[in-house]
């Protein structure tokens, strides 16, 4: 996918000044914070959980190459075939190569943020190869000129009722409808058919079991069953992090996924893949391949990092970002947004691409709390902060004003002059009132907001008066 | 029992621009029975240049600080930002000189909070502070999240005559301060500050009160602009302490 997110800052402002998404997210807020905060009062041990879903995780990321080995040994062993792609490119290169391998010229896809990542439905089409998302959100994304997702779990969160009412109108030719359910069935009416007549079905993958060469696929609307059982050949496109060692490691973390994605115990549906159709079974596909990409990841392992790869992506950490809400996913400009995605955009697409986004948090940590499997976000967020630095990649003039600010902190002297100059100027720049509507040392400030006006003389300036008029003994 | 040797930690920002919490928070702790020493050499933790990405600046004013404090039996801060900041990464800040990290982790473990401090070390079973009306309390994420401060500014307010707590709705969720995130991309942290004041305004509350001025700056700037001149902001140790 194309990376936007040299533009944070523009982008941000637009999505700020836009009502009805403002309206969208604030309800959206609502929904996943409340009913996450119910489903983790619900869990027995909720900290204990996480202990050991985030020791499941590690467990796998500091031997990753060799659970890859043993998933790729296993899931052989079941029928499939086990390729590996090291970008985006490679990974449209392989799907578009199996597709015209079984003849394919319709691939139905159940959500998979890989695809995003690689630009996989251009390829396909460039291919003469037609995509069909088969999310509901990913669908209604899909007709809206192939609009980008905006949640890794809810990808049309930012739309409304009505937009969504007015996009199917149009795209349709139907009557306008306005309830949800009716919505839903024209949805359903029009994919029906493509169920039907692809001959492959694509898929992500919540987890890769290596014990049993296993997909895990999480899915709330059941298209994810279609796309897997139906047409013969099923590929499953995930990231190289998404192994797990066993099936009890997946009861573990599946106690976590569905509760800190959407609130659910668990979700409508819960699959386990495994291997081809055997010669007396009805259902699953003749082929089986996974595609495991890496696109950056192994490049993460034992660098300052490496926690991220953890990430089991249940978007709790957006959900509950002030700045996310704010401004919804778009902003950030690339695949993944909000905390967990201001730490991989730099990684995967590109430090100097993305400067502004480990800068576009508060590091109030409430990302870091909710998440499951326990990354430090804002620590990682502060580290790349600190990569950039060392790169050179910040503006000359922040880098001047932090290098004499923490010159000037460390001669106490100089400093408390200063300080007393400072409290003098923005004193005066108040004037007779208890604020400053304009503050020109930082405008940013006052754009949206007034600047109170400080006392006007520094607390140490008044103790040493106070001292002076008071000896002590 | 013997006086307790206190350092007070003023901050950058309460020293710029709100001398009297640090005056109210000198008057708690030797109402307390505590002896108080300001070292007069102090300046900032290092803060804005560790979460700016400059680790040099950082270290180098952590150990600045370490240095000057760490004769002291405690040392007490008025704010949750930088508490969190000496009591959690100062230790983080010395991975490669093991001297630097004992003399952190040594500070870290006698660096409080002011409210936890009032309430878990000296158990104060009252304060001096009178304040007639109905506040609401804005949890400060450092504070909350990185140090646990929930109910010590709580059970320290209900011990103020005439006080009553009104909890909002998102005491805890972010004001949208940030340090300099609030200057970076102002638009959005102003947005984010909305939202706390709205649930400001819709708990009643006469004042909001909270332990970080950072945050208590953003929440004022932006009622201020919102239009309302009447809710006041007030640091907490403004509330315990009363008249300075």
């Amino acid at each position: 996918m194309e990376i936007k997110s040299m533009h944070f800052k523009a982008n941000a402002s637009a999505k700020l000044a836009d009502v009805v998404l403002q309206g969208n997210l604030k309800n959206a807020k609502g929904k996943f914070v409340t009913k996450r905060a119910q489903a983790i009062k619900d869990l027995d041990d909720f900290e204990g959980t996480r202990d050991a879903a985030e020791a499941i995780r590690n467990k796998v990321i500091d031997n990753l190459d060799l659970w890859l080995e043993r998933f790729e040994q296993k899931a052989m062993d079941t029928g499939a075939t086990v390729l590996w792609a090291k970008d985006g490119a490679e990974v449209c290169r392989l799907v578009t190569e199996i597709a015209k391998k079984h003849g394919v010229k319709k691939v139905t896809k159940s959500k998979s943020m890989l695809s995003e990542e690689a630009g996989l439905n251009q390829a396909l089409e460039a291919a003469g190869i037609q995509p069909v998302e088969t999310d509901l959100g990913e669908y209604i994304l899909q007709v809206d000129n192939n609009e980008p997702p905006s949640h890794i779990i809810a990808p049309a969160v930012h739309k409304s009722l009505d937009d969504v009412a007015d996009l199917f109108h149009k795209v349709h030719g139907t009557p306008r409808k306005t309830e949800i359910p009716a919505l839903t069935r024209e949805a359903r009416e029009v994919l029906r058919g493509h169920f039907l007549s692809a001959e492959m079905g694509l898929s992500g993958g919540n987890f890769l079991v290596a014990e049993t060469g296993s997909v895990a696929l999480v899915t709330n609307e059941g298209n994810g069953r279609m796309v897997t059982t139906m047409p013969k050949v099923h590929v499953v496109i995930t990231g190289i992090e998404k192994v797990i060692p066993t099936l009890e490691d997946l009861s573990t973390l599946m106690r976590l996924l569905p509760r800190s994605a959407t609130g659910q115990p668990i979700s409508n549906y819960f699959s386990i893949l495994t291997g081809v159709k055997k010669p007396a079974e009805h259902d699953g596909p003749e082929h089986l391949y996974f595609v495991l990409v890496d696109s950056g990841r192994a490049d993460v392992v034992g660098t300052d990092f490496h926690a991220i790869l953890r990430c089991i992506r249940c978007g709790a950490c957006m959900n509950h970002c002030p700045v996310y809400q704010t401004i919804g996913g778009h902003a950030y400009g690339w695949v993944y947004p909000g905390p967990m995605g201001s730490v991989l955009t730099p990684l995967y697409a590109g430090m100097e691409n993305s400067i502004d986004l480990p800068h576009a948090a508060t590091l109030c940590n409430q990302c870091g709390v909710v998440c499951p499997v326990k990354i430090p976000l804002p620590d990682l967020l502060r580290k790349l902060r600190e990569k950039q630095t060392e790169r050179g990649l910040r503006p000359i003039t922040e880098r001047i004003g932090l290098r004499v600010w923490a010159w000037v902190a460390q001669r106490p002297k100089l400093y408390a002059l200063g300080a007393s100059v400072g409290a003098r100027y923005l004193k005066w720049l108040a004037g007779d009132t208890d604020r400053i509507r304009l503050l020109p040392t930082a405008p940013e400030w006052t754009l949206g907001r007034d600047f109170p006006a400080p006392q006007g003389k520094t607390f140490r300036e008044l103790y040493a008066a106070r001292r002076s008029a008071t000896p002590r003994t | 029992m013997a006086r307790v040797r206190v350092a007070m930690f003023v901050t950058c920002l309460v020293d710029l621009m709100r001398p009297r919490i640090g005056f109210a928070a000198l008057k708690l702790l030797e109402n307390a029975g505590c002896e108080v020493i300001v070292p007069d050499t102090q300046t900032c933790c290092g803060q804005p240049a560790w979460n700016s990405g400059d680790a040099p600046g950082a270290v180098a004013l952590a150990k600045k600080t370490i240095a000057e404090f760490e004769g002291f039996e405690y040392v007490v801060v008025p704010s949750g930002s930088c508490g969190e900041h000496i009591r959690v990464e100062y230790p983080r800040l010395f991975a490669g000189e093991p001297d630097w990290r004992d003399r952190a982790t040594a500070l870290a473990s006698r660096t409080y909070e002011l409210t936890d401090f009032l309430v878990t070390v000296l158990k104060v079973d009252s304060v001096p502070g009178d304040y007639e009306g109905t506040v609401t309390y804005h949890d400060s994420c450092s504070g909350l999240r990185g140090l646990g401060i929930k109910q010590q500014p709580r059970a320290l307010l209900a011990k103020v005559k005439g006080v009553s707590l009104k909890e909002m709705n998102g005491c805890e969720e972010c004001c949208g301060f940030g340090g300099t995130f609030s200057i970076k991309f102002g638009e959005v942290s102003a947005a984010i500050a909305e939202r706390k004041c709205d649930n400001v305004l819709a708990s009643g509350a006469q004042a909001v009160v909270g332990g970080d001025l950072g945050c208590l700056l953003n929440i004022e700037g932006k009622l201020r602009r919102m239009g309302d001149e009447t809710t006041q902001v007030l640091h907490v140790a403004e509330v315990l302490a009363g008249r300075t």
